[in-house]
């Protein structure tokens, strides 16, 4: 066990943990911010992903060991009011189905139109690749991708 | 003008559950306390009136609807309260939907399975809005002193001809003090407001901020966490467990051995568990235990024989060369017909087992104590649930309380309870509360999958291309995927249908859409098939086949209306144009009937560096009434894509009982970029009451692919997944 001070959503967090504990797990167990989800640990389905200075980043795969300074962001950071435009567009959109995996799409697409605000057909689909939605709302994450990025 | 007897008296939910004319404080509870929205809680309500267990209404006109059922994604925490706001007659923005616990004295059919929760529901929720707005009147007329049929209602307000008129607030205290009515009229479906309205997930907002509605989200105070570790392969069972470095770990509470269906426990169908023996370890947090787990030494034993890929194969390969004992269904004389055919036209399907994967892991939440068990958590079927966790722990059924939580995805699995029964004999074994979480690699490994299965179609064709007979022998793993009755069924003289099972000691159960996610792809490609040996278009093939199941249908036990089967038909013809050429595209078309909803598709295909990729999907669907087109497109569409990516894409296969796929490195699900098909859907408009549409949307799209891959390349592929037998 370690003590470890980490940057949370501009707020600084004291936690005890393993120096290998996944940053997804200090999220959910001790910090208690519910909103970043758990698909497969492993790094493939995209339901954890948060930003790390402001970069998509898988936190099933990112030990908190390796966080230092670096500012993360997670679902419940993203905006003040569910404003930004990527979670206003999933609203207009109605992109969900069960839910389960749009905080992770939510946030690949929000760093994704931070780098490229004016991404092709092509590039949204590239970057959105990573992020499995069983519920197959793929079609729809796509069409309120194309919205924020108009608005955004 | 529809009259409907509201039976109250042997309808509990119709009764106001707190005394009459108390108002009761909103409760909060753990769900509930995310529920709301900030702009909900600004117009909180200082009192609430209980009408009935589906609704009450605020003092200020603010209205609680309860939605009864089980919410997995497709959207009936939306589309059920719609149905009782309809009839109620308020406006939707007035409206808070609070997802109902499980409450089997309140609520008829809390389950979410088979598309049926609007189909079954229809007449409850209508009837549930019916007589609140009738008590309301009722109340008002009172009141006023005028007679009830001088009264109207509009967006919940009760306005008299005079020009008097009382929101529903003003009287819902005293509409509490009615006695339920005998009778309620209901809406003229052309009066409908809510219905039929594209109308947001109510959850959308929430989803979209990340709040906590899940049932791996739940949080109780002291809970602890649990991980359960099963035998590695099918037929294996638990030896003995050596725990002494795994408890010396961090944060480790116990670790325990606990048996979900100890001898004598009577098993419901929702009890399908191939490991019910199991080693939990409970610790402070996830990564913890999920530490500890690796640091178990467990033996295991063979119970029963681990199966492999090809063994289920080759057996169920085998099945189809014999002859059933009893055929399931037999028209007219196919052995004559076949004897006599000028053409004998034959294919083999086939498919993989599937895993359910739902995006949220299995989990759930129990705080057992000697007096009682309460869970929360993600279940399609919480009565089967409540009744196994009762007999388990040897408690009352009535001491055992489910939460539903929002599901991160459903399909099947979860109408399986097994985790929840773990959760329960966890927290009853280590005396506090716990909530069990599956790795994803736990949750692929002990499933209830869809089965393998292998059908073999033939048709026989008589000198001049007439289809003179046909046969379908069909096998799978624990059961066979041929629906006697189903069309073909019915459209064919001389027909013949056969059943093999193949044991298996691998769980298998229903997967979204239970064997027609199979055979719908089968016999839509074999019609093509034969289509295609007697020279006539696919679609008119199909038409022609529907019409002789209308004019002169043979046998009566034929499962589906012909009429309406051709209506989707007919409506995809004419919205997608089929028959005219479009350079560079290739078409499939496939039509499929389950879960009481009609569905007919036309797949476009473009071919691009020498591969088939789908271009577009062609929707059309007979559901009758749509309640909100917006979910509905959206089921349609998650349905669509499902089926294209499991066809496409997924299998599980299995080595001596253990499966070589236990995470998504290795289990290919349709990703992002393979599902950028655009997708128009149409609906048949004909007033008929609603089906459901979790489902329907499907099971047609495989062979809808396939016989379009089949247009464009000339090659048809008989074998899931696609892209490992193209
Ligand atoms: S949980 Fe991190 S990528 Fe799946
Ligand atoms: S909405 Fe269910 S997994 Fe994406």
């Amino acid at each position: 066990m370690a003590q470890y001070e980490i940057k949370i959503n501009g707020k600084a967090h004291q936690v005890d943990v393993a120096p290998d504990t996944p940053i997804l797990w200090v999220l959910r167990d001790h910090v208690k911010l519910l909103g970043t989800k758990f698909g497969c640990g492993i790094g493939q389905c995209g339901a954890c992903t948060i930003h790390v200075d402001g970069v998509a980043t898988r936190s099933c795969s990112l030990p908190i060991s390796s966080v230092g300074e670096s500012s993360i962001i997670t679902i419940e950071g993203l905006s003040e009011n569910n404003d930004h435009p990527v979670q206003k567009a999933w609203v207009e959109h109605d992109v969900p189905q069960c839910g389960y995996c749009q905080a992770g799409q939510i946030m690949n697409a929000a760093a994704f139109l931070d780098q490229n605000p004016h991404p092709s057909d092509s590039e949204i689909d590239k970057a959105m690749n990573g992020n499995i939605c069983r519920c197959g709302t793929y079609v729809r994450v796509k069409k309120a991708i194309k919205t924020a990025a108009e608005q955004g | 003008m529809t009259f409907i007897k509201t039976k109250y008296n042997r309808r509990s939910f119709l009764k106001a559950s707190t005394a009459a004319g108390g108002g009761m404080l909103l409760g909060f509870n753990w769900l509930v306390s995310c529920s709301p929205t900030a702009e909900q809680l600004l117009q909180m309500p200082e009192e609430w009136f209980d009408v009935n267990a589906f609704l009450k209404i605020g003092n200020n006109g603010v209205v609680t609807i309860m939605s009864p059922n089980p919410e997995i994604g497709q959207n009936v925490k939306t589309s059920m309260p719609m149905i009782v706001a309809e009839e109620l007659d308020v406006e939707w923005k007035n409206v808070i939907v609070e997802q109902a616990n499980y409450d089997i004295k309140k609520y008829e059919r809390q389950l979410a399975g088979g598309s049926d929760s609007i189909r079954k529901g229809w007449q409850s929720l209508r009837m549930a809005g019916a007589t609140a707005r009738r008590m309301l009147l009722e109340a008002a007329a009172k009141e006023w002193s005028v007679p009830v049929s001088e009264l109207t209602t509009e967006a919940g307000v009760i306005k008299h001809s005079s020009g008097k008129s009382a929101g529903y607030g003003e009287m819902a205290s005293a509409a509490v003090q009615i006695t339920v009515p005998e009778e309620v009229q209901l809406k003229d479906p052309k009066d409908f407001k809510i219905i039929g309205t594209p109308t947001k997930n109510v959850d959308g907002q929430k989803i979209s901020k990340g709040e906590p509605l899940f049932g791996l989200d739940y949080q109780s105070e002291g809970m602890l966490t649990a991980m359960i570790v099963h035998p590695p392969a099918f037929g294996m069972r638990l030896k003995s467990v050596n725990d002494s470095a795994a408890r010396a770990m961090s944060g480790i509470k116990d670790i325990i051995t606990i048996d979900c269906l100890p001898d004598g426990t009577e098993k419901l169908w929702s009890d399908v568990n191939a490991f019910p023996e199991l080693v939990a370890v409970v610790g402070d947090s996830t990564w913890e235990v999920m530490k500890a787990k690796k640091a178990l030494e467990i033996e295991w034993e063979v119970v029963s024989e681990g199966e492999s890929t090809t063994d289920y194969k080759d057996a169920l390969s085998k099945l189809l060369e014999g002859s059933a004992d009893e055929p399931a269904r037999k028209d007219g004389n196919p052995e004559e017909a076949f004897k006599n055919a000028a053409k004998v036209i034959e294919q083999t399907y086939s498919a993989p087992f599937l895993a359910h994967n739902t995006m949220e892991p299995m989990n759930f939440f129990a705080d057992v104590t000697k007096e009682k068990a309460e869970l929360a958590g993600p279940i399609q079927t919480p009565e089967y649930l409540s009744k196994t966790v009762a007999s388990v722990l040897g408690l009352p059924e009535d001491k055992v309380s489910i939460a539903m939580t929002r599901m991160g995805g459903g399909f099947g699995r979860r109408l399986y309870g097994n985790f929840g029964v773990e959760a329960a004999l966890i927290s009853q074994k280590i005396n506090a509360p716990v909530k069990l979480i599956y790795s994803r690699e736990d949750d692929m490994t002990q499933g209830t999958y869809r089965p393998a299965y292998e059908v073999k179609y033939r048709a026989a064709l008589d000198e001049e291309n007439n289809l003179i007979g046909f046969q379908i022998r069909g096998a799978g793993v624990n059961g066979s995927p041929v629906f006697a009755n189903r069309f073909p069924a019915g459209a064919i003289d001389n027909y013949m249908v056969e059943n093999f099972n193949l044991e298996s000691n691998i769980s298998t159960g229903a997967w979204r859409a239970p064997s027609s996610n199979f055979i719908a792809y089968a016999e839509q490609s074999f019609l093509d098939e034969i289509a295609e040996a007697i020279g006539k278009d696919p679609l008119d093939f199909r038409l022609e086949l529907f019409e002789k199941a209308i004019s002169n249908p043979v046998g009566e036990k034929n499962d589906y209306d012909a009429k309406r089967y051709a209506g989707v038909l007919k409506l995809i013809k004419e919205k997608a144009q089929w028959g005219t050429k479009k350079a560079g595209v290739s078409r499939g078309v496939s039509a499929y009937f389950c879960h009481n909803s009609y569905v007919a598709q036309v797949v476009d295909v473009v071919m691009k560096d020498g591969e088939p990729v789908i271009q577009k999907v062609w929707c059309a669907v007979d559901c009758g009434i749509v309640i909100n087109p917006e979910g509905a497109l959206n089921q349609i569409e998650g349905g669509i894509i499902d089926g294209i990516g499991h066809a496409m894409y997924s299998g599980l296969t299995f080595n001596k009982g253990k499966s070589d796929q236990n995470n998504f490195n290795k289990y290919r699900l349709i990703r992002h970029q393979e599902a950028q098909m655009e997708i128009e859907s149409f609906f048949v408009d004909n007033g008929m009451d609603p089906t459901g549409l979790g489902e329907p949307s499907l099971p047609p799209v495989a062979a809808a692919v396939s016989n379009a891959f089949y247009a464009a390349t000339g090659k048809r592929v008989t074998s899931q997944p696609f892209v490992e037998n193209m």
